[in-house]
């Protein structure tokens, strides 16, 4: 995964609370799981209508005052958003798809949970900070620096060429910091502990009282 | 420490834990479907081209596969992710796969329960947000993305931070015409739709005591729809039986005994003082009424009493949520000797529950009623397929989730009720409380 360490970009003003999963991705698109080419669905019913000229022609056109389609936009890394961003499913797809389009942060008062634990796997900052500062995100004109080295939000209007107009601190747990710093697979992450899990794991004696395995599967028509 | 403490100090080898700390437990199963297993295979296929080992599963007696989202098959594509998911279990030797097609088959969380794949007491993880509703036999459930899914499929264990728990006291006994779906809307409507991010929700008191494990199904279920990490209910003699009888049922006499507790934890023990919660609320059974949540959000709870008269173009009894056996028994209680007045669709959520709906005539109530009864699919619920809404349909659901376009179209409406409004409603053809029918009669 590409490490992350600063993303200066606009940034996109979605400016609604409790975006669900299935407003990033809708769930007609969860039957395809390459994991590439999945930002051409991003908020897929928001951004693109039917043709209303009446040809019958059943493609689609974008939607002209959707965010996401406003050339400002365009190249947008940054998505600031409202609160409980990515209720809903835990369809992984909506990271994918956020990931694909090129965003690589995410700006909310909160998250939900299994959609800021996926975040991480496909190294896309979520970054959580208070409502106020998000608020004056949402309306900011200007460019945004996400630092997560520094744990910090920079913001730049126009004219600050000496250094941000306002800066922001935030909080993330170190090892996911760690992961996203460092572009590292979670997965890959945690094998590199193999040898310190089995050793912990035989010292606390974690292997005695498991659940017993499940039963095999019954023969068909029982 | 609370239940979910124990489960987790228990599965991470520790003597105790408390909120907030990091653990890394032991999961004792695992859940994929015909979404989660297809997202899986292809992380396996990228950490693979990593040299990460992918060529055999922690422990493929401990994970068990659901077909559900897309089936029976809605299109090619679906079609062809069932194909790849038997390709997988068959590869990795994974034999508890529910077919569709070939005898017992259903929603995951509904197969969860009604053929005992989670016990007391486990760490439970499923490829679903919904796989909280297990959360009510007594195991720590939660729901996992693809990633994380494909790590513990590996690996067998997976980390937590211990979550805070709320605790939601019901005093008394229910009224007959309000349902665990009533509560929980109603909780919802209190709390919000992220009032339990990444906490626990407990339910305990008399109410629940008296409760169904059915019941307390519907709770957990719903605890996702509050952002929660798990919804709980402590196990108690009640959810012994309830699985002891499915086991049974599923021919395994000879492990049909359920054990509520494990490795020296007692799991049954009653809950404690509320010190041991982050918050507890209290509800008082007999006062609660029946609740509809409005678009867009399940948050938007109002009493049906209350509720804008609304004309309905359908009624959906259906899903995870809304269509175990006492959800169905509870509408045919409404339908008996009515006729709907909008499209009604019954779909049971498994084909045990499909089997004893049948043998108990409430097929019949159904199909008399004018209702149709399809397959167990998660269907129209997430708005795949079979009966999804148009451009401003109006529908009244038993499912869990309102957002725009859930169940079809982005400018369909969905109103989210019990199994008995659902019915009532059909009849009526407006959102209408099961008491009215009653009343009627």
């Amino acid at each position: 995964m590409e490490p992350f360490r600063t993303v200066r970009s606009v940034t996109t003003p979605l400016d609604k609370i409790n975006i669900d999963t299935d407003q990033i991705v809708p769930k007609q698109f969860l039957k395809l799981v390459q994991r590439s080419g999945f930002g051409r669905y991003l908020f897929y019913d928001w951004r693109y209508e039917r043709r209303g000229d009446g040809s019958g022609d059943a493609s689609v056109v974008p939607r002209p005052d959707f965010v996401l389609n406003h050339p400002r936009y365009k190249g947008s890394a940054i998505l600031a958003t409202g609160e409980n961003f990515g209720c809903g499913s835990s369809r992984e797809h909506a990271v994918w798809a956020l990931a694909d389009h090129g965003f690589r942060a995410v700006i909310a008062p909160s998250f939900a949970d299994i959609f800021y634990n996926n975040c991480f796997k496909n190294g896309v900052l979520p970054v959580t900070l208070e409502r106020g500062e998000v608020r004056d995100i949402l309306k900011f004109e200007g460019d945004i620096e996400v630092d997560l080295e520094a744990k910090e939000v920079r913001m730049y209007g126009p004219g600050d060429h000496a250094g941000p107009s306002h800066v922001a601190r935030f909080e993330i747990e170190p090892h996911r910091r760690t992961v996203l710093l460092e572009g590292l697979d979670e997965i890959a992450q945690t094998l590199k502990y193999e040898k310190e899990i089995a050793e912990f794991e035989r010292e606390s004696g974690l292997t005695g009282d498991a659940a017993p395995p499940l039963p095999p599967d019954k023969p068909p028509g029982t | 420490m609370n239940l979910v403490e124990r489960i987790l100090a228990r599965a991470s080898g520790k003597s105790s834990v408390s909120p907030n700390d990091v653990v890394f437990a032991k999961v004792d199963r695992a859940m994929l479907h015909d979404v989660s297993g297809p997202g899986v295979i292809k992380v396996f296929e990228r950490i693979a081209g990593q040299g990460i080992p992918t060529d055999k599963l922690w422990d493929p007696d401990r994970v068990w596969v659901a077909e559900d989202h897309f089936v029976p098959s809605a299109e090619k594509i679906s079609a062809e992710n069932i194909a790849r998911l038997s390709e997988f279990t068959s590869r990795y030797g994974i034999k508890n796969h529910f077919r569709y097609g070939m005898g017992q088959y259903g929603i995951c969380h509904t197969i969860s329960h009604e053929e005992a794949m989670v016990m007391p007491g486990d760490v439970y993880v499923g490829g679903d947000s919904h796989t909280n509703t297990t959360g009510a036999l007594g195991a720590f459930a939660c729901g996992l993305g693809h990633t994380d899914m494909a790590y513990v499929l590996l690996n067998g264990e997976i980390w937590f931070k211990v979550p805070e728990t709320m605790y939601f006291r019901l005093n008394g006994r229910l009224p007959s015409h309000v349902m665990a779906k009533d509560l929980i809307l109603r909780i919802i409507g209190d709390i919000g739709t992220d009032g339990g991010a990444y906490r626990t929700m407990q339910f305990g008191g008399t109410g629940i005591e008296e409760m169904s494990v059915e019941g307390r199904l519907t709770l957990c279920n719903m605890t996702t729809e509050a952002g929660a990490k798990n919804g709980i209910v402590r196990p108690d003699q009640k959810t012994a039986a309830y699985l002891e009888e499915r086991m049974r049922g599923a021919g395994r006499e000879a492990t049909a005994k359920v054990s509520l507790g494990r490795g020296g934890a007692d799991y049954s023990e009653p809950d404690g003082a509320d010190s041991d919660y982050a918050e507890v609320y209290e509800y008082e059974a007999p006062e609660l009424e029946p609740v509809v949540a409005e678009p867009f959000s399940p948050e938007n709870t109002r009493p049906v009493s209350e509720a804008p008269s609304v004309e309905l173009d359908k009624s959906y009894i259906g899903s995870c949520t809304g269509a175990k056996y006492e959800d169905l028994e509870a509408a045919a209680r409404v339908l008996k000797g009515r006729r709907v007045r909008i499209r009604t669709e019954v779909l049971p959520a498994a084909i045990s529950i499909y089997r004893r709906a049948m043998e108990s005539g409430l097929l019949k109530i159904f199909l008399d009623a004018g209702a149709t009864v399809g397959p167990p699919t998660c269907g129209a619920c997430c708005g795949a397929h079979m009966g999804v809404l148009g451009k401003d349909e109006v529908c009244i659901s038993t499912t869990n989730r309102n957002f725009p376009g859930r169940m079809g179209h982005v400018e369909s409406r969905t109103y989210l009720a019990s199994p008995m409004v659902a019915a009532a409603s059909a009849v009526t053809g407006r959102i209408t409380d099961p008491r009215e029918i009653a009343h009627a009669a």
